[in-house]
């Protein structure tokens, strides 16, 4: 009998050393300034490089200081922002009426702060020569609800007789939501029949490996594989613009280019430790989100930011 | 019919048939190295190309540092540890429950519909898929019961997800003790609980141990269903409490793979190795066990 007991035991206490052994690993230092406590940040995937490359620096001047941050997506970061789980919600769209409406009735207030700007780069196969721009309407044509265009001859009696395949980002991507209201008119309304993933290297991947392709997400993928796709300007009316960081910068590449924000809870800037990291992101987010692909807004605008909050 | 030919054409025939034989051993050999060599060589292209990406960001400072925006800098820390800790406490719920469901089911439960319905449900339940289980912990351990994104709702949504499979394994380990040795137990005078304690758990603990490799392993590479309690992705602290927020290995490798920075898929890849070397280090514990009592067994 005693020797069926161990049986079961070693077993389970084997994993519960394990356990134990991994709880001990880790360990911070002492702080210098004093301050503490957990700032719970939620969000856009697009949004969350910056903040994260924010909280990693904030991070070396406040150790003490934890900031968790997710990436739910936009819509699903606000969910929990809205019934006060997180203090900060990454955002690459402004927050939606309902969202408001949720927010309200569960008395949550809070701040809305640009970080960023962000170009939604519209790009083709790199052996796609016969095409250099496309026209706002042109892309309508291509991507409004239920289009049945399938040949680049039906974009332009110009183009090719060649079949057009599309590449975009899912519906849950704030990229998504912006490029169908800009582009169709209405948020969310676009045709369903395209590759569609959340994780914009797989439709980097498939453009490139697609000579007849098409596709559309953010800058900063299409600036860390320029070599491999090809990109197009956009005429909105005002001639060919192509996103470059100046274009972007400058509100030209029109109506592609969007800011990008990040939410905060109005209530937990009372907390010393809340206040100070958002000061910190906004004093820093110039540099950061040009270092981490995105295009930073005049310093003005960060200005305005910080005065939002004192 | 070759009983009424004469002598030299049974050999012949023979010798046909067997060369039949033969031939068609020889096909169906070829077939199935043909179906391993499949297998093999999908798993061998897999690590080649995850080890020829991974690792030359595979360092110590790797494993011990957190995340951070410089490919170079990254670590694998948090998640790391986030992802023992969840693997940890899933074991501490799942194999005792497991094994006492298993136990019950086979040794004492009677024979009747109650017992079917039950059974029927549990190989139900294997099937499930994962994420079902991701939103029902969402919705009951971290929502109703307020456990909040912790490593505790985590570790119990994922001890949901692997009971079926403990519970089917152990069944099928205690089923395969010989009723013999249960019958001369019961001879002596042992009452049912001693039959079951000193006679059906020794023998079926290796059985039972393979259920529990099998279970463990999913459970530290299932992703969906921890996106739904914590989709975590930069924690530059690890878990000291169950109550703590956490990230598991799978999360952060799928966050890495999805930066636009080409060195983040390296850095990415070294994460799975590091996610295989711990699947691996898991079993071999596990194997080292069942391996001990096989021979104390067979004493």
């Amino acid at each position: 009998m005693r020797f069926s007991a161990r049986h079961t035991l070693l077993p389970a206490a084997l994993f519960f050393a394990l356990a134990l052994a991994a709880a001990c690993g880790g360990g911070n230092g002492g702080s210098e300034t004093g301050l503490s406590g957990s700032i719970d940040i939620d969000g856009s995937s697009t949004v969350f490089p910056i903040t994260q490359a924010v909280a990693e620096e904030f991070r070396k001047t406040q150790n003490k200081v934890q900031v968790p941050v997710g990436v739910s997506g936009t819509g699903g970061g606000f969910k929990r922002f809205v019934t006060g789980e997180t203090v900060i919600n990454d955002a690459s769209r402004p927050i939606k009426p309902s969202e408001v409406e949720a927010a309200k009735a569960n008395g949550i207030e809070f701040i809305e702060l640009e970080v960023a700007l962000d170009g939604v780069a519209i790009v083709t196969n790199s052996q796609a020569t016969f095409v250099d721009c496309l026209t706002v309407a042109e892309l309508r044509t291509i991507w409004a609800p239920g289009s049945k265009v399938n040949n680049w001859n039906q974009v332009r009696s110009s183009f090719p007789d060649a079949p057009l395949r599309l590449y975009g980002p899912g519906t849950d991507s704030g990229t998504f939501d912006y490029f169908t209201e800009v582009i169709n008119g209405t948020e969310d309304a676009s045709r369903a029949d395209y590759t569609a993933s959340e994780d914009d290297n797989v439709l980097v991947q498939g453009i490139s490996g697609d000579r007849s392709s098409l596709g559309y997400f953010g800058y900063a993928f299409y600036a860390e594989n320029s070599a491999r796709i090809r990109l197009l300007g956009v005429d909105a009316g005002k001639g060919c613009v192509k996103p470059t960081r100046e274009t972007i910068n400058t509100g030209t590449y029109a109506p592609l280019s969007r800011h990008l924000y990040i939410y905060v809870n109005k209530k937990s800037l009372e907390r010393p430790e809340v206040k100070a990291f958002v000061e910190f992101y906004l004093k820093e987010a110039s540099i950061l989100a040009e270092e981490v692909g995105y295009v930073a807004l005049p310093a003005s605008d960060y200005q305005a930011g910080l005065s939002k909050i004192r | 019919m070759s009983a009424q030919s004469p002598g030299g054409s049974i050999r012949t025939e023979r010798s046909a048939r067997a060369r039949y034989r033969a031939i068609r051993g020889g096909v169906f050999y070829a077939l199935f190295l043909g179906s391993i060599l499949v297998g093999i060589a999908g798993l061998l292209a897999l690590l080649i190309d995850v080890f020829m990406d991974g690792l030359p960001w595979l360092n110590w400072s790797f494993i011990t540092s957190y995340p951070s925006r410089h490919a170079n800098q990254s670590g694998i820390l948090a998640a790391l540890v986030g992802s023992m800790w969840v693997v940890g406490l899933t074991a501490a719920f799942s194999i005792p429950v497991g094994l006492a469901t298993a136990v019950y089911l086979e040794e004492f439960a009677a024979r009747n519909w109650l017992q079917r319905v039950i059974q029927v449900n549990i190989a139900n339940l294997a099937g499930v898929p994962s994420i079902i289980y991701g939103l029902l912990g969402l919705a009951v351990f971290v929502q109703l019961l307020s456990m909040g994104r912790s490593v505790l709702a985590g570790a119990l949504t994922m001890s949901l997800l692997v009971l079926p499979i403990v519970i089917i394994a152990s069944q099928e380990a205690i089923r395969a003790v010989p009723g013999s040795y249960r019958h001369a137990a019961y001879a002596l005078g042992a009452t049912r609980w001693q039959v079951v304690k000193g006679v059906v758990l020794p023998q079926a603990i290796p059985g039972v141990m393979s259920g529990i490799i099998l279970a463990l392993s999913r459970a530290i590479g299932e992703s969906a269903p921890m996106i739904a309690i914590s989709a975590l992705v930069f924690l530059t602290f690890v878990p000291n409490s169950p109550g703590d927020k956490f990230t598991v290995l799978p999360i952060q490798i799928f966050n890495w793979i999805s930066l636009p920075q080409a060195d983040f898929k390296g850095v990415a890849s070294a994460g799975i190795i590091v996610l295989l070397a711990v699947l691996l280090t898991m079993n071999a514990g596990a194997i080292w066990i069942r391996n001990k009592y096989q021979k104390r067994r067979n004493e």
